[in-house]
């Protein structure tokens, strides 16, 4: 019996069997994978930026080299999801293309600042930590690249979040200078990192088709919320606080409730007006133009090569 | 709907009109490389993902850079990903199924007394 390839789809999803490149699946769910994980991809090369930032004005030759380390992970990270894209039919130099003429996103996280030193252990504790949450649901997602990715990813990524805390633990317990550091980068941060998943479910129009595809496993609101839960209980460690007066444990609903969002600034930034936006594509385009000799040049001596073979 | 998908080599398409695709492809990229790493030795090369590279030196090294920061090889296999035929899920039926009615390939299939221990 040949069975329809939509029920076969359906039916694959339903009993949690991944999405193969090569098994027939909707347009709209390769599109929307497409989007997401080029989207995701872009976000690791544009992270390395605000870090990259600090490696020549790491405190120490310890943190220069774990800030190295990280960067280059981030870059391996981005290999990883724009391989996983590329299965889905959408070749590398297209979506570098979209990322450089702006029609792809990436996380808006990344055109705020780095200004001290702090910024760099909030980055990892905080919107490493945001994106744990996130990249622990994908592993779980329902196309098999993407998911296989999303396993190397995390199991690199935990170093990331807990190099961060660590750094700021060393500065919580420093001189009252650092201390201030500390606590502004954490302030600083705090709403960003909110922001970085993504809009309120009642507002999200990609959610729901998402959900049943097993694309998403958990809604932003959901995730959000497992993330200020776990936050609320580190920073008493760090023995710092969190810039909002509405935080506080919810007996009843056993979670922590939260002041609301600055939506404006929010989408503010997705639309490009955020304070690093301009800066961060630019460094992507000027990197991406003034390699292009390099490009070429190990093209033609690999043609080279070869034509030396042949006789 | 069309059931039959057409691809040159392993998991990337032959079309490369992925729905959300509008640019064109000028055909710019490196070729496609695929890697496999034995972790250890005595193990199998396992294929880890793959890279875009020049040549196949090019790819070797981004590999090692890529897929062994924290120690997971000793050894790495690069393939040009062109060279990979890949069987078509379409086929999944005459290709997988007939070994489904063919139990007594298993050993436990054959009922055994207990005293004929560890066979």
């Amino acid at each position: 019996m040949v069975m329809d390839p939509e029920m076969l789809f359906r039916d694959k999803i339903e009993n949690e069997i991944k999405i193969e490149p090569k098994d027939w699946m909707p347009e709209a769910y390769r599109k929307t994978n497409i989007r997401q994980i080029s989207q995701h991809a872009h976000s690791e090369i544009v992270g390395m930026l605000p870090e990259g930032n600090w490696i020549t004005r790491a405190p120490s030759l310890k943190r220069k080299a774990i800030l190295i380390a990280k960067v280059q992970d981030e870059g391996g990270h981005g290999l990883y999801l724009y391989s996983a894209a590329e299965t889905l039919g959408m070749s590398r130099e297209e979506m570098i293309n979209d990322l450089h003429s702006g029609k792809a996103k990436y996380s808006s996280i990344f055109n705020y600042p780095t200004l001290t030193w702090a910024d760099i252990g909030a980055i990892g504790w905080l919107v490493d930590g945001a994106a744990i949450m996130n990249q622990v649901m994908l592993t779980r997602t329902s196309y098999g690249p993407y998911a296989r990715a999303m396993v190397r990813i995390c199991k690199e990524e935990s170093f990331h979040q807990r190099q961060g805390f660590e750094a700021l633990l060393v500065l919580s317990r420093g001189t009252e200078a650092q201390k201030a550091m500390c606590q502004d980068a954490i302030n600083r941060w705090w709403w960003p990192a909110l922001m970085m998943f993504g809009p309120r479910d009642t507002e999200s129009t990609n959610s729901d088709q998402s959900m049943k595809w097993k694309i998403k496993r958990k809604s932003n609101d959901e995730l959000r919320q497992n993330f200020v839960d776990m936050i609320a209980e580190q920073i008493k460690t760090l023995g710092m606080t969190l810039p909002d007066p509405h935080l506080k444990w919810n007996e009843e609903r056993k979670h922590y409730d939260f002041g609301e969002i600055n939506w404006d600034e929010f989408w503010q930034v997705v639309k490009g007006n955020g304070p690093c936006n301009k800066q961060r594509l630019d460094a992507r385009r000027k990197a991406w133009e003034e390699g292009e000799w390099v490009r070429e040049a190990a093209e033609a001596y690999a043609r080279k090569r070869v034509d030396k073979l042949k006789g | 709907m069309n059931l039959l998908r057409k691809f040159y080599y392993g998991d990337i398409p032959e079309d490369k009109s992925g729905a959300a695709v509008t640019g064109s492809a000028s055909g710019h990229d490196w070729p496609l490389w695929e890697v496999f790493i034995r972790s250890k030795n005595g193990l199998e090369h396992k294929h880890a993902g793959s890279l875009h590279a020049a040549d196949a030196r090019m790819a070797l090294e981004n590999a090692r850079d890529v897929y062994t920061r924290r120690m997971e090889g000793v050894s790495i296999w690069v393939v040009e990903s062109k060279h990979i035929t890949a069987s078509n899920p379409e086929e999944a039926g005459e290709l997988y199924e007939p070994a489904k009615d063919k139990v007594y390939r298993h050993p436990t299939f054959y009922e055994l007394p207990d005293e004929v221990n560890h066979m």
